[in-house]
């Protein structure tokens, strides 16, 4: 493991703050630019929410006062696997954006993060009518344990779906004033990073919570 | 002013130029359909124990394609990995670490739940 030494002078640095060295790193330390690390480092930490939120859920799954609505009873399998292919098919969406993006093709980078913003809105939306739903035949937040757990944990990972869908709008916003060239490419991958993680979280949630049996 | 910074070990970075291509992002789009489709099909089968693990495995399949090929995670640096891998390695001790809390592992009552939620107090 060879370490080199890289001279970056201050005010290049400043005019570029994403500037790469030849070999096309960020001239930091660890090779990948601090926004970067943060993001990773935040996902890293998300792992621990949703961890909680998942495994709350698996305890409390089961426990209901008899009489009462449990989420099992009122689950719409069909209904949330179109959902989950809907978000599963945004997280192609994003790379293609990213794709076209690198390519500078700012028009189709903007189409396809427009596709991705749709498609993650149309599946708060179903989620919205899920939870409409649910209530209306009789499982609320305060029903039991079980209906408390669904609803923070896929209330939890929607609102995170939701500040996506409005980073997404405000990419495509970005790029539509020429505010983000291609050559900060990086902004998108970082947003992309994001939505898929909210993408395997769902990956998971829609196993654990709605498929696996009780 | 100059400041140096010292750059990367060049195995660290090897693997950067082998991104996927657009058509291998469809096909990978295609794969994790096909494995969503194969999982609801099995949540509607009857194959008594053995639908758990299956489905488990669905899970984590789709987990490391995204992770790995739409997240670029085996593409890229490996301090990226290591700082998703170490949070979801924390989950997962946070999640065994409430199930043996829970006694999850041992001999399992529902009714017990039910009545502990009755009644404020567990009933032999």
């Amino acid at each position: 493991m060879t370490a080199v030494a890289v001279e970056t002078s201050e005010p290049g640095h400043e005019a570029d703050a994403h500037a790469a060295d030849a070999h096309g790193h960020p001239p930091t330390n660890t090779g990948l630019s601090n926004d970067k690390v943060a993001m990773w480092a935040f996902l890293g930490s998300e792992c621990l929410l949703f961890g909680a939120l998942i495994s709350t859920f698996f305890l409390y799954r089961s426990r209901a006062p008899l009489g009462t609505v449990k989420p099992h009873d009122v689950y719409d399998i069909p209904f949330t696997s179109v959902s989950s292919f809907i978000l599963l098919m945004s997280s192609l969406t994003m790379v293609l954006a990213l794709s076209a993006f690198n390519r500078a093709d700012s028009r189709r980078a903007m189409i396809w993060l427009s596709a991705t913003a749709l498609l993650g809105a149309t599946f708060l939306g179903g989620q919205i009518y899920e939870f409409t739903v649910f209530i209306r035949e009789g499982m609320t937040m305060k029903t039991n344990p079980a209906s408390s757990a669904f609803y923070v944990l896929t209330g939890f990972h929607g609102t995170h779906v939701g500040i996506g869908v409005l980073m997404l709008l405000i990419l495509v916003i970005l790029i539509a004033k020429g505010r983000l060239s291609p050559a900060r490419a990086e902004t998108i991958e970082i947003a992309g990073l994001y939505w898929h993680f909210v993408d395997v979280v769902w990956v998971v949630v829609f196993t654990v919570v709605y498929l696996l049996p009780l | 002013m100059t400041t140096t910074h010292a750059a990367p070990a060049a195995d660290e970075h090897d693997e950067h130029d082998d991104h996927p291509t657009e058509k291998k992002y469809w096909v990978i789009a295609l794969i994790l359909g096909v494995i969503t489709a194969v999982e609801v099909a099995l949540s509607y089968v009857d194959l008594g124990n053995a639908v758990a693990p299956l489905l488990l495995i669905g899970m984590v399949m789709k987990f490391f394609i995204v992770a790995s090929y739409f997240m670029h995670l085996k593409f890229d640096s490996k301090m990226a990995r290591r700082l998703f891998i170490s949070g979801l390695s924390l989950a997962l001790f946070c999640y065994l670490a409430l199930f043996m809390m829970f006694r999850q592992f041992g001999p399992r009552d529902d009714r017990q739940d039910i009545d502990l939620i009755e009644t404020g107090v567990p009933q032999r």
